[in-house]
């Protein structure tokens, strides 16, 4: 089996290409990090691979990782391989490779989440959803890029540099989770977790043609994931297809006695119900997210995957949320303001960062005033300020109470529909720097996401169809969400799998041939 | 009502205690919360606020201060969560406290203390407005120069104590004295105690005492308060508040207002000094904990609590004043954690004010002399009775029972009052018989002194009954030796 056919591969197939003896974890570690070497920027030597320094990073460099811990790796799948050999009986992923956002712990390895701040600082313990992964045999290949504590939609605001996106390296693959989403679409992993506050896994996942989920708020272990906004961040799954998805979901969800807000209920099995098809199916459409600032060429694409969805037997409507225009200017009180005091602890005491100074007062404000980058800085001011006395009624409680309204909103809907759809972005993937000067243009981008995140629910990005090809620029994708309601997960996976299958997109950007695409992935050649 | 002392003005004082619980693990975590072990020996990512680490409540925690609310005759809130109060200081792992702020766990308590008043006892009741879990902060050490912040070289941070499940218990503003303040105190921490559910020991810091103080002319609105902080005894506080309400009297009657503002106890000075001005107080910006939710708990699990609770000091007081035992010995052992002991011994047969009587006097002053402690003695109920018994049949004098008892302590509570006797001999001497031979020799021997008997000097008599103290080693009956002495006078005389 050739590299290119390897890291073409879905994570099941791979699963079962090893297990029936075809190819060895080790073989298929090796040619992931091959293509890795070859594309993403990085110093490719030693146990540890680090990234490129920004300024030596190339304009046809990925950079999806900030590290590589390629030794690991290799040691990981060699005793895969040992066991396997040895008639041990292993999990269903065992020896599948995935790249994990840098804002989930794994002891021993650095954990920066795209901030100096970090810098230096070993975790001494494993995120719970590193330790599933690590129990299951998945091969952790290493930390991907992401914006700064993972606010952003562009990963352009990571401290180590912009990722690019494997379909037009001169766009971005969205954020803030880029790295993990550009790391699958380039066939660096078949896998990759990210995380998701406001749309951070669907919105990379629609940007660069692949699948990614927001599990229920709750499903999935916060523990040893780096806090943005407690209430809002959920870690979840990024594939190139629903399947491989769901998978990897069923991985790392789970009760956590270890995260307070973890859900102790049990759960419809994932994959039990993914084949069982939309005929009969009601399906909404949210009026106010379709028309929500949609590009055109955006909007087409998704009206004819409505379509194809309505032609599969299901039954759509026009379904209204009349708070969900709110969620915006609610997302941006409510997430900050949790920001403001999660990010406190960086204080340069402790680990990371410090920048010394006569007292600790002075020490820790021009530690924090150099290690964090303009967009977390204005998070915190805006986060400090809307639980400010005499403004916390005005701008947090109020941003709460329109919370609660959306979430009624989407217990009302789901009493007529099934499940939800929108387009997961109004727009394809935008240029690097086109958006970094203005704030709210980037925030508008997650217009569509931030509703399921204020009410919990479970949603997810799966690849709708692509815009044709534009002069100097190339066919980009488009992402279309599913919502579903509190816990629901299996429904939303049920939809997105059936869309899947009838509109049987090719997920390699080389398919679909611009001009800037991973040039490597369209030439069809191995890495090595 | 004026305070007598304050020159026209009446005391207001409300207290904030804070109680660390004695738990086996902190409020959010595994880490053990024993005291003075090196520094940075419990903690993990969650106590150090390592990034991604996130708390999760401990049920005993939550168990015992539901307990002690009961105790003081709160409400247990059906709901109440937790909230973050932000502030930055270097021993604050995460720079915000998860504490309670809207809804705390109890509300509405109070506290019935009794405070001698002109050699009378009075009762006073203080409210408790409201109960509030939270965890406490680690401690900041300052290296270098004089030990404090101040000229100090660098500081270094102990994590240990970080996490440790506190509880804060805030009264209404219903003192009117330095003694009522005390008192309560006092009684909080026999309560807390008598729970089990911390040492309270303000030495070590497991219970502090932060008062606000303020002065008014009767029946005027409250005056600005001043909030006083280092209190590290019960004596400092009664101290601290007398200086601080005259100083502010002296202060107004000079024209001037007074301050909002936190101030310092010196102890040693014996004065209150500015620690910072409350108008530049941070704004701590709460809102509720995300990492944490909704804690509910129905009336029947709070009847279960309920159904825990030992009897309370002040019940015992009463219980132990009708059963004879003086107010003062009563408070003792209840300080001194010997109820049980009492109450053993009491079950085992003795009278209580004769047990009472033993362990307010040579069982505390043993285990407060030395660096004995209670349990070392290995002293039981049974041994109290014992002691008490033998006494009462007369087969020991009370210095020889002093020795015995002295000898159970040596023996660790493996010898009874009985054997210690036994084996040293320390038995008196009951028999008339044996103490009569001994009588007969003194008596032969002090020819002059027994002729002064006869001669109608009657003291004289005491040197005869020394003589046959120091000849039986002061095993023979005091009393029982005079009654024979006069006996064998007497048959001389005949």
């Amino acid at each position: 089996m050739s590299d290119r056919a390897l890291t073409r591969m879905g994570a099941a197939a791979l699963a079962d290409a090893m297990r029936a003896g075809d190819v060895s974890a080790r073989e298929v570690t090796d040619a992931h990090l091959d293509v890795i070497a070859a594309h993403d920027g990085i110093a490719a030597e030693g146990d540890v691979w680090h990234a490129l320094p920004t300024e030596q990073l190339g304009p046809d460099d990925v950079h999806a990782f900030l590290v590589v811990t390629a030794a690991r790796a290799r040691a990981q799948a060699d005793d895969v391989d040992r066991r396997r050999v040895a008639g041990e009986k292993l999990g269903p992923l065992a020896g599948v490779p995935l790249a994990l956002k840098d804002v989930l712990t794994m002891r021993g390895v650095p954990t920066t989440c795209g901030s100096r701040m970090l810098e230096g600082w070993i975790p001494p313990y494993d995120a719970t959803v590193t330790r599933r992964l690590l129990e299951a045999d998945v091969v952790v290949l290493g930390k991907t890029n992401m914006d700064e504590f993972a606010m952003g939609s562009s990963t352009e605001n990571s401290a180590y540099g912009p990722t690019r996106n494997p379909w037009d390296l001169d766009r971005v693959p969205g954020g803030s989770s880029g790295g993990s989403a550009a790391a699958v679409a380039a066939g660096m992993a078949p896998l990759a977790i990210g995380t998701d506050t406001g749309g951070s896994i669907r919105q990379p996942a629609a940007f660069t043609g692949i699948v990614g989920a927001k599990p229920t708020y709750g499903t999935v272990s916060r523990y040893g994931l780096v806090a943005f906004a407690s209430s809002l961040d959920q870690a979840g799954p990024f594939a190139r297809d629903v399947t491989d998805t769901a998978l990897l979901q069923a991985l790392i969800q789970g009760h956590d006695p270890h995260d307070a807000t973890s859900d102790a209920l049990e759960r419809d099995d994932l994959l039990a119900s993914l084949r069982a098809g939309v005929d009969g199916m009601r399906i909404g459409v949210v009026e106010e997210l379709e028309s929500a600032g949609c590009e055109p060429g955006v909007r087409t694409v998704f009206l004819e995957a409505v379509a194809t969805l309505e032609r599969l037997g299901a039954r759509i409507e026009r379904v209204s949320l009349p708070h969900v225009p709110f969620g915006l200017p609610a997302y941006y009180l409510v997430a900050p303001a949790e920001a403001s005091s999660n990010l406190a602890r960086f204080d340069g005491v402790r680990y990371g960062m410090r920048v010394d100074a006569p007292s600790a007062e002075a020490m820790n404000a021009a530690t924090r005033a150099t290690g964090f980058g303009p967009e977390v800085r204005r998070r915190i001011m805006i986060g400090t300020h809307a639980l400010s006395s005499g403004y916390v009624d005005a701008y947090y409680l109020q941003a709460a109470r329109i919370r609660t309204l959306i979430a009624r909103d989407y217990v009302a809907a789901f009493e007529h529909v099934d499940v939800l759809i929108s387009p997961t972005a109004p727009t394809v993937p935008f240029r690097l720097g086109e958006r970094t000067d203005d704030p709210l243009a980037m925030y508008r981008n997650d217009v569509a996401t931030v509703p399921a995140s204020l009410a919990g629910i479970p949603a997810l990005s799966v690849p709708a169809g692509v815009t044709p090809a534009e002069e100097g620029s190339g066919p980009l994708p488009v992402g279309l969400q599913v919502m579903a309601p509190l816990r629901a997960d299996a429904r939303m996976y049920r939809v997105a799998y059936a869309l899947e299958q009838a509109l049987s997109l090719d997920p390699d950007p080389a398919t679909h041939g611009g001009a800037r695409a991973v040039r490597s992935v369209r030439a069809g050649g191995g890495a090595s | 009502m004026t305070t007598p002392w304050l020159d026209g003005y009446e005391l207001v004082v409300g207290l904030e205690v804070h109680v660390e619980l004695t738990t086996q693990t902190k409020m959010w975590c595994g880490c053990a919360t024993t005291f003075g072990d090196e520094p940075n020996t419990n903690v993990c990512p969650v106590c150090s606020g390592q990034p991604g680490a996130l708390p999760v409540p401990n049920r005993q925690a939550v168990h015992d201060a539901t307990l002690l609310g009961l105790a003081l005759g709160g409400s247990i809130s059906p709901r109440c969560r937790f909230h973050r109060k932000n502030y930055f200081y270097p021993d604050l792992a995460k720079n915000y406290q998860i504490s309670q702020y809207d809804v705390p766990l109890v509300l509405d308590g109070r506290l019935e203390v009794e405070v001698e008043r002109d050699g009378e006892l009075v009762t006073e009741v203080v409210g408790i407005e409201r109960l509030h879990m939270e965890e406490d902060t680690g401690k900041s050490l300052h290296l270098g120069a004089t030990g404090r912040l101040h000229g100090a070289d660098r500081s270094a941070i102990d994590y240990n104590r970080s996490g440790v499940p506190l509880l804060e218990i805030v009264s209404h503003p219903d003192i009117r004295d330095p003694e009522t303040a005390q008192a309560y105190l006092r009684e909080l921490q026999a309560i807390v105690r008598t729970l089990g559910v911390s040492d309270a020991r303000m030495e070590e810091g497991s219970m502090r005492c932060d008062a606000n103080v303020s002065v008014r002319r009767p029946g005027a609105e409250l005056g600005t308060r001043c909030e006083i902080k280092n209190l590290n005894s019960v004596r400092s506080l009664g101290r601290a508040i007398r200086f601080e309400a005259l100083r502010q009297v002296q202060v107004l009657e000079d024209g001037g207002a007074i301050v909002m503002e936190t101030r310092h106890w010196d102890e040693e000075a014996g004065v209150t000094r500015t620690l910072r001005r409350k108008e530049t107080v941070t704004d701590y910006r709460y809102f509720p904990d995300p990492d944490l939710v909704e804690m509910t708990t129905t009336p029947e699990a709070v009847e279960r609590v309920r159904a825990e609770l030992p009897e309370l000091p002040a019940v015992t007081r009463a219980r132990l004043a009708a059963t004879g035992v003086p107010r003062a010995q009563a408070a003792t052992i209840l300080a001194g954690g010997m109820l049980t002991l009492l109450d053993d011994a009491v079950a085992a047969g003795a009278a209580a004010p004769a047990v009472a009587n033993w362990l307010a006097g040579e069982v505390t002053g043993h285990v407060s002399a030395g660096d004995a402690t209670l349990e070392g003695t290995g002293l039981t109920g049974a041994h109290l009775a014992e002691l008490v018994a033998m006494v009462d049949e007369g087969a020991l004098s009370s210095t020889m029972a002093k020795q015995v008892l002295a000898g159970v302590f040596e023996s660790a509570g493996t010898k009874g009052p009985r054997a210690v006797a036994a084996e040293g001999g320390l038995e008196q001497i009951g028999d008339d018989a044996a103490l009569g031979a001994v009588i007969d020799e003194v008596v032969a021997a002090n020819a002059d002194t027994v002729a002064a008997v006869r001669g109608g000097n009657e003291k004289a008599i005491g040197a005869l009954v020394g003589q046959v103290m120091r000849a039986t080693q002061g095993r023979a009956d005091p009393k029982r030796t005079n009654e024979l002495l006069q006996r064998a006078i007497a048959a001389a005389d005949g």
